[in-house]
């Protein structure tokens, strides 16, 4: 297989602003970032009480939200269809093979990864910051707030991630979005029907703007941190 | 005699199978300083964090205001006017300014308003010049006269402070004492943890001391 000329026609379609490619990016980072946007808040909530709140089998769902960190997208994308199909308990809705098909199934891949790592960054935080939010006044919500706020980096890595795992995936982006042309067709789906057609550029081209995407994930975090005077 | 700003009636606390409290008992009067001695573990630190309601007694009950509490009830409206000074403070990753706004903005206070107490409570500490400096950068010695600006300037009706000057030495502790006595002139209602001689030293602090699980008036 020949690199080098796909790779230039792939520099060559990113460049040209080929409309097609740039649908497919908008589709991705669109998806990625509604359902990013429509689950951080309850997730990051659900994170916070776990680490904070004592209940009967609070360690039995630390251990299911780490297990569905590693649980197959595939799979999600079978259930989700199973749901949404038209004889499915949600067929009504008519969502299969649509872009709102897409964000539902991201919202749950991302729901774990957020609530794992919100986890994880409060457990981590100086239990004085609630105790002085407490002591001085502030209301048992707004301590909470305060400990999320002095964790915000951790946070941030929380959602980052959430996106990093979403904006990646084709298994189920592929079962409920059906990988239809100008409506569900998203990066990592496009990659896998290109290169399926011996097309590599188009893959080449969507898989630098992967990367592009992971590497500003990351540039991101590591400036934000900076700022925040932890460098 | 007048009715105690804070009491303490019947407190029992136990970690585990270790009695720290068995019926203790304690009566604060307004505008009145006190330091608390006792050996380690007696359970100064617990008393002051049952006081501020960041632990809860087993059993027995606070007055404050002459609104009785029993154990584990704490009301929450008694977290405006009883602050609590951990004996290593911790600021909140922001600026200096916005540590000492905090509670200021918890009682609604306008912007404005809040600015211009900030700085006097600044100046009080002496950290007028040390504004722009990130909290995690401050020394030791900053870092506890900041907390302790933070919490004068809500005025708090009961001040408690948990061994202020410990891990401090030389021109951070005096400067520390300095303040902690500034306190009780200007008529603040305090309570100080210590094992600090200087600070038991203070005349204008009464003795209390913790031991056997009973608190005892000093002389």
């Amino acid at each position: 297989m020949e690199f080098f000329g796909p790779t230039g026609e792939a520099f060559r379609l990113l460049l040209s602003g080929d409309a097609e490619l740039w649908r497919i990016i908008f589709t991705s980072l669109a998806c990625s970032l509604i359902a990013l946007l429509v689950i951080s808040p309850p997730a990051i909530a659900l994170g916070f009480l776990i680490a904070k709140v004592t209940f009967p089998g609070r360690r039995a769902l630390v251990v299911l939200a780490q297990a569905l960190l590693s649980f197959p997208t595939v799979v999600v994308g079978l259930v989700l269809y199973m749901l949404l199909s038209r004889q499915g308990p949600l067929g009504f809705l008519r969502l299969l093979f649509t872009p709102e098909a897409i964000i539902i199934g991201y919202m749950v891949i991302a729901f774990p990864v957020l609530i794992v790592f919100t986890l994880s960054a409060v457990q981590g935080a100086d239990p004085r910051v609630y105790e002085t939010a407490r002591s001085l006044g502030a209301s048992r919500w707004r301590a909470a707030l305060t400990t999320l706020f002095e964790v915000r980096f951790g946070v941030m890595a929380a959602v980052f991630n959430g996106f990093g795992r979403v904006v990646s995936e084709v298994g189920c982006s592929i079962m409920v979005g059906g990988n239809i042309a100008g409506l569900t067709r998203n990066i990592p789906t496009a990659i896998a029907l290109e290169t399926s057609k011996g097309e590599f550029a188009q893959g080449i081209a969507l898989g630098f703007v992967l990367i592009a995407v992971a590497i500003g994930i990351n540039v991101a975090l590591a400036w934000l941190q900076g700022r925040g005077g932890l460098d | 005699m007048s009715t105690p700003l804070f009491s303490v009636d019947g407190l029992g606390k136990r970690f585990g199978e270790r009695v720290l409290f068995d019926g203790a008992g304690l009566m604060l009067e307004t505008g009145n300083g006190y330091v608390l001695t006792g050996p380690n573990g007696s359970g100064k630190t617990t008393l002051l964090r049952i006081a501020a309601g960041l632990e809860p007694a087993d059993c027995g009950g606070l007055t404050f205001r002459a609104q009785p509490a029993p154990a584990p009830d704490y009301p929450e409206a008694w977290r405006r006017e009883i602050v609590y000074v951990h004996q290593q403070p911790y600021l909140f990753h922001t600026s200096i300014e916005e540590n000492l706004e905090y509670g200021l903005a918890r009682r609604g206070m306008a912007p404005a308003e809040r600015r211009a107490r900030v700085r006097e409570a600044l100046a009080w500490a002496g950290l007028a010049d040390r504004c722009a400096v990130p909290p995690h950068k401050l020394s030791g010695g900053e870092i506890q006269r900041a907390a302790l600006a933070r919490a004068k300037v809500i005025n708090p009706t009961l001040l408690l402070l948990d061994e202020p000057t410990a891990n401090l030495d030389g021109e951070a502790r005096k400067q520390v004492l300095e303040l902690v006595t500034a306190l009780c002139i200007e008529n603040h209602t305090v309570v100080v943890a210590s094992h600090d001689p200087e600070i038991m030293r203070l005349a204008i602090l009464n003795r209390l001391r913790l031991t056997g699980g009973a608190i005892k008036i000093d002389d």
